[in-house]
């Protein structure tokens, strides 16, 4: 129980131990707690980053979307102006198209009554004529007579 | 006190016996062999250990021997934080090793009393002292050495007017310069003694009631050996973490200046 020798073997052991610790243990161990610390710490930093850029992306692309939105609203709004426009050009033109058919066709009619009374006027002149022959007999020569027939075939037209 | 005792049969020659270091040498020139043999292998073991964390270290995912270093490292940094506010290389180094060291020295206690000495005579060794924190050697080196570190940066911090100063002058001022003196020599002495006798007195007294529980009738050691080592895998920690406490604090007093 005494103290004797193994007092300074022992402070031998112990000094060796202590240096040993400090100069080959602890600061490798330490260093690497420290650095893990600060990978967390960076870890933590670039994620509160992230999230931060998530909102401001998301807030960017609602105002892309709302922009869209109004854009694409203008293009309808436009288009059916357009739209509206181009029937009613087409409606006028259909009209006008109309009115020129109905006028030509009017000008036919009325061309064709002209051609239609000749015809008649023809026809009745010469059955006039030929009852006048047929009543006269050889009295009447269609040569001498042919400005007589005309002013009649006229009155009858 | 061995030589006269060892002689005597019964239970005063077993627990005699088993108290007794290995020894060689005559008068201050004794070495306990089994204290510097197991505190030796003990601190082998504990740097072995660390050195191996410390070269896979990594500051990713760390393994499973990193994770338990860092975790000592991580409980004894914050120890040393909590009381200590300078800057040192040294003290969380000497606070580790000083807890890993006396608690594997503590840890000897765990086995059971008549293991390794049996072992040890049947190769011819005829007293063994597992435990090294039960010899007054080893607690007072590990002591002392502290109280030289308290010199060494007392002196360093302060100067030596300055730790003079403080010997001479504190806490009653000048006039009472002889009493002053004499209450602090009192006082740093008091730290490596105390340190040394309050690990020694309580492994000494745990690793003898084992002893004692061991003389039993082996039906009843079960019993008691059983809550006794329960109670003390909290004393061998205990201790183990107050000299390390305690060396921190002192070595941080010594740190300040007044």
């Amino acid at each position: 129980m005494s103290i004797n020798a193994t007092l300074i073997g022992q402070m031998i052991t112990f000094a060796l131990l202590v240096w040993f610790t400090m100069k080959y243990i602890w600061p490798p161990l330490f260093d690497s707690l420290e650095e893990r610390k600060k990978k967390i710490a960076d870890g933590l930093a670039a994620a509160e980053r992230g999230h931060e850029e998530i909102l401001l992306a998301e807030k960017k692309a609602k105002g892309v979307l709302k922009e869209a939105k109004e854009q694409s609203s203008e293009i309808v709004n436009l288009a059916q102006k357009r739209a509206n426009e181009i029937v009613e050009e087409s409606k006028d033109a259909a009209k006008k198209e109309g009115e020129r058919l109905i006028v030509s066709a009017k000008a036919q009619i009325e061309q064709e009554i002209q051609q239609a009374k000749e015809g008649l006027r023809q026809e009745v002149a010469d059955l006039a004529l030929s009852a006048a022959e047929q009543i006269l007999g050889a009295e009447i020569d269609k040569s001498k007579h042919q400005d007589i027939i005309s002013k009649v075939s006229n009155q009858l037209g | 006190m061995a030589t006269e005792a060892h002689a005597a049969e019964g239970a005063t020659g077993y627990i005699i016996h088993h108290l007794t270091p290995l020894h060689a040498g005559e008068g201050f020139w004794t070495l306990h062999l089994d204290t510097l043999f197991f505190s030796a292998v003990l601190g082998g073991l504990f740097v072995w250990f660390f050195k191996m964390a410390a070269e896979k270290a990594t500051s990713g995912v760390p393994g499973l021997v990193q994770n338990f270093a860092e975790m000592l490292i991580e409980f004894v940094d914050t120890q040393v934080k909590d009381s200590f506010h300078g800057k040192s290389k040294l003290i969380a180094p000497l606070a580790l090793t000083i807890f890993c060291w006396v608690f594997l020295f503590n840890f000897m206690d765990l086995f059971p009393v008549d293991i390794l000495p049996l072992i040890g005579s049947m190769i011819g060794i005829e007293y063994l002292r597992v435990v090294p924190s039960t010899d007054l050697n080893a607690t007072f080196a590990m002591s002392i050495s502290v109280f030289c570190l308290i010199i060494f940066y007392s002196v360093k911090i302060k100067g030596p007017w300055g730790f003079a100063k403080e010997l001479m002058f504190q806490p009653f001022g000048p006039w009472l310069l002889p009493f002053n003196l004499l209450l602090k020599l009192v006082e740093e002495i008091a730290k490596p003694i105390s340190l040394a006798l309050r690990l020694f007195g309580n492994l000494y007294a745990g690793e003898l009631i084992f002893i004692l529980i061991a003389l039993l009738p082996w039906y009843i050691q079960p019993v008691l050996s059983f809550p006794w080592a329960i109670f003390h895998i909290l004393i061998i920690t205990l201790q183990a973490f107050i000299f390390m406490v305690l060396t921190i604090v002192y070595l941080s007093m010594a740190h300040e200046d007044h």
